[in-house]
Order: C-alpha cells, then structure tokens, then sequence
C-alpha cells in the first residue's frame, strides 16, 4: 500500500537519515521525500513529508519504531491515488452518457475520475469536459487512459490527451 | 568550388531559391529552369535575376517550347533541384522526374514530401546505385534542419524519441485561439486571409501534411517502412474554444503534437494538452522539434516550418552539402 505521512525530526545533522532508516527496516519502500524548509517548531526540529510504499502488515512496526527512535508522526494516511492526470473530451457528452463514461473509469478500483468541469455552449452544439483522474500507479493510470480512448472512439468523442515528458 | 543545378519549380520555393542565387555567390551555376508551362537550358550558365524578371513580366520562365521533362532529360547538371508543384498524395510529377534525374547518375535535392513518404527506399537505393545522393532536407519543418541533424550531426546517438510542432498552419490556429478566444472556424478563416491556409485546408487541419512528415522521418531516419496508415493521426478540425479554456484552467494549453518512438512502433499525432511554459508551445506559424538522445540529452529547435527563403534555405543547405562533398558535385 501507499502511504503519505508527515514526520517531525529534530533539526540536527543526520537526523533525516535517521528518521529514514526505520522504513527500509521494516521493508518499506521510500517513494518522495520532501523537506519543509519553512516548518517553525519552536523545538528546533524540521518536517518530512514522505511518500512510501510498504505492506500494510508491517505499518504498525513501523510506527512503533519511529515511536522508539523519538520521531513524531504529525500526519499519516493512506494515499491510495497517488497517480493524477487531466484529459478534455469534447463531443456531445451528455447524450452519450457521461455517467457512463465517468464509470467506466470508477469501476476499475485502480482509477477514478475525481474532478470535472464541463462547458456546453448550446443545446444540440458539441461540449467539452476536463475529468481529472486519479490512479494507483503509472500503470493503472495508462490503462484508465486506454480505457477512455476505448469508450470515446465508440461515442466518437474526441479525448486530448496531456504530453507528459 | 562550383557545382551545377537544373531547377524544377518556379513556385514560392523556386522563387525563393532564385532570390538567394540572384543575391549572393554561392558557386551555384543554374544550367536549366522549368516551370510548368515552359524552359530553359543554358550549360554556360542562366542569369537567376533574369529569369526572375522574365517569369515576373511574362508568367514563363523560358520558352514555350521547352518543358520540365526537357529540362530534366537533357540540361547538362549535377544536380537536380526538384521543387515543383507536386501532389503530395500521388508524389508526381515530382518522382518521375528524380527517378530520371537519378538514373542520368545525377544528385537530386527535392522539396516534395509525396516522393519521399512514398518511394524513400526506392529513390535511395537508386541513388546509391548511381553514387549520388537524394536529399530532401526541406521536406520537414522548413528552415529547420532536423533531417541533417538526424543523420550526420547525431551519429553516434540513439535517438530514442521525437515530439515536434510540424504544420505551422495549425499551430497559428491554436495560437490565436488561446490568444484572442478567436473560434476554430475564426482562426481558420484568419489563417486563410493572411495566406497560411490553403483555400481547402483538409491536408493540414486533419493533420496530413503532419503525419507525412512523421512518416518521412521514420523511414528516412529510424530506416522504418511506414505508410500514413500507420499513424494514429487526430486533426484540430474539431477543437472547441471551451476546450483550450479548459486546458488554461492549469495553466496548459492545445497544440498539434507528433510524437514518435520507434523502437516501440509508437506513431501518433494529435491535438495535446500542453504546459504553456514547454518548450514546444511555440507562437504563431513557427515549427518546433525536440529529440530525446541518450548521449545529447534532450534537444530543442525552433524556427519557421515554411515560407519562400525559409524553405530555399534547407533546399540549399542540401546543394551545399552535395557540392562540397562530392567536390563539383562528381
């Protein structure tokens, strides 16, 4: 599972590492380490945001090994969409089914439209629609992406995609 | 160093090229010109100013008795620069004549995409047949050149991928649709007032004349055998307003992309939404390429995809290239 969690370290040299090392301990899997350069604690100490991935039977050693080590957990969650893209359908949206399409998605369980913002000009014109969508991996996000350009070349809606490089 | 070129095409590339030679020494001698209704040979040589003025004054070039199939068939040259009218979607006139010019054992240099999206293989083993060369740098993004770049300066490299802005008509559409909220029909209309839209623009709102240059550069380049029917190609006929508001909601907007990744048989082109801050997202009537190289890193280029001098410029980059290799072009 992915896992998002905000630590508190002390503001002191190898203190980053130390706060790290427990997660490949356990066998987990860092993914993103952010450092909050404008975190104030009075306490001297920093916050790390860190991205990881780790099985859920090991997430309670983790935590008591941070707990251990003196490290504070200030935030934690599980991030189970860490994956986001926006694409625009334009077409006639609504009389294709929009629901539909938007379920086609949702279905999955690895991918989910979590926004839209749709513009219809005028009845009977063609309207255009920006979905954001969320997925577990890179992999289920190109799946989900084939799967839209799947459901629009059967309702000849016409999907832009975004150039990601 | 001198070589001599028998020019084909008096239209906007030939004009061009005539300019540049009219203008400046370029060791460039011109022993025959045809357009399409008349010719000229001359191996002592024919006064490029002149045969400007002639065709301004008279709409011919030469004399009536005198046509392009002469010209090809009998002036005395090394190279044949081969910039006539030509259908892109047939390749003639253009590819009889270089096939002719070819098996005389002389270079050619052609501006048509038609001879080279469909006969490259062909044409070049002719060429090597013949020890000449067939170059058609002109073929893609104008001014820019890529093709040289591809295959001389990048040798050593993999190129692993290509995503280019190929058809300067669509990218001013796009433009001045995010720029004024103009409608697709708007900016078409506009784009054709101004002159960067054929009266039918189908070839290159569909994305056509794009592709081609796709298929161009993965056959030419990446040595593939690809046809147009290869490429998933999507064209910006069908774009809304709404949809370029929608991509500048984050801060993106559309443009008209190729994409191409041989090794994975990858060949696409279609509108994308784009961050308006990449390096593709170029203004107006402008091309842009950028390559992905494993020992040069990523690489940009940017210039204008088309235009009279812009596009005799890649033509005569070729004869340049011709002259000083082959020393007198033999």
């Amino acid at each position: 599972m992915q896992v998002s969690m905000k630590l508190e370290v002390r503001d002191t040299p190898g203190q980053l590492v130390a706060a790290l090392m427990p997660i490949s301990d356990v066998g987990g899997n860092i993914k993103t380490v952010i450092h909050e350069h404008d975190f104030s604690s009075d306490k001297g100490s920093l916050g790390v945001e860190v991205v990881i991935e780790i099985p859920p039977e090991r997430l309670d050693s983790l935590l008591s090994l941070f707990q251990e080590r003196g490290i504070t957990v200030i935030r934690f969650g599980e991030e189970r969409m860490h994956y986001q893209q926006s694409v625009i359908l334009i077409g006639h949206l609504v009389h294709t089914n929009l629901g539909d399409t938007v379920d086609r998605i949702d279905k999955t369980g690895f991918a989910e439209v979590t926004r839209m913002s749709l513009a219809m000009p005028a009845i009977h014109e063609r309207s255009s629609a920006k979905c954001t969508i969320k997925a577990l991996s890179r992999e289920h996000m190109d799946k989900a992406i084939e799967i839209l350009r799947d459901v629009s070349r059967q309702k000849d809606i016409l999907m832009i995609e975004p150039l990601e490089f | 160093m001198t070589i001599r070129i028998a020019l084909i095409g008096t239209g906007a590339v030939g004009r061009g090229i005539l300019e540049a030679l009219a203008g400046k020494d370029l060791g460039i001698i011109l022993t025959g010109v045809a357009d399409s209704r008349s010719g000229i040979v001359n191996p002592d040589g024919i006064s490029p100013s002149e045969v400007l003025r002639r065709k301004k004054e008279t709409g011919l070039c030469g004399d009536a008795s005198c046509n392009a199939e002469d010209v090809v068939r009998n002036a005395d040259y090394d190279i044949l620069v081969e910039v006539s009218p030509t259908d892109a979607g047939t390749g003639e006139p253009a590819t009889s004549y270089i096939r002719a010019a070819l098996s005389r054992g002389c270079h050619v240099v052609t501006s048509n995409k038609g001879p080279v999206a469909l006969h490259y293989h062909e044409l070049k083993q002719e060429a090597d047949k013949a020890g000449v060369s067939f170059r058609f740098e002109a073929t893609v993004a104008g001014a820019i050149p890529i093709l040289h770049t591809l295959l001389e300066s990048l040798g050593g490299n993999d190129v692993h991928a290509l995503y280019g802005v190929l058809n300067g008509t669509c990218n001013y559409i796009l433009t001045r649709m995010a720029e004024e909220g103009l409608s697709y029909r708007q900016a078409l209309d506009e784009a054709r007032a101004l002159g960067y839209a054929e009266a039918d623009p189908t070839y290159d709102v569909k994305g056509i004349d794009a592709a081609i240059k796709l298929v161009i550069l993965a056959n030419t380049v990446w040595n593939q055998r690809i046809t147009l029917d290869d490429i998933d190609i999507t064209g910006i006929d069908l774009l809304t307003e709404e949809a370029i508001r929608l991509a500048e909601e984050q801060d993106a907007t559309i443009r008209l992309i190729g994409e191409m990744i041989p090794e994975k048989q990858l060949y696409r082109l279609s509108p994308r939404i784009i961050h308006k801050d990449h390096p593709l997202v170029v203004q107006g009537s402008l091309n842009a390429i950028i390559l992905r190289t494993d020992l040069a890193g990523d690489l940009v280029f940017s210039g204008k995809g088309a235009g009279s001098l812009e596009t005799a410029s890649a033509v005569l980059g070729d004869i340049t290239f011709i002259r000083d290799r082959y020393e007198g072009g033999n």
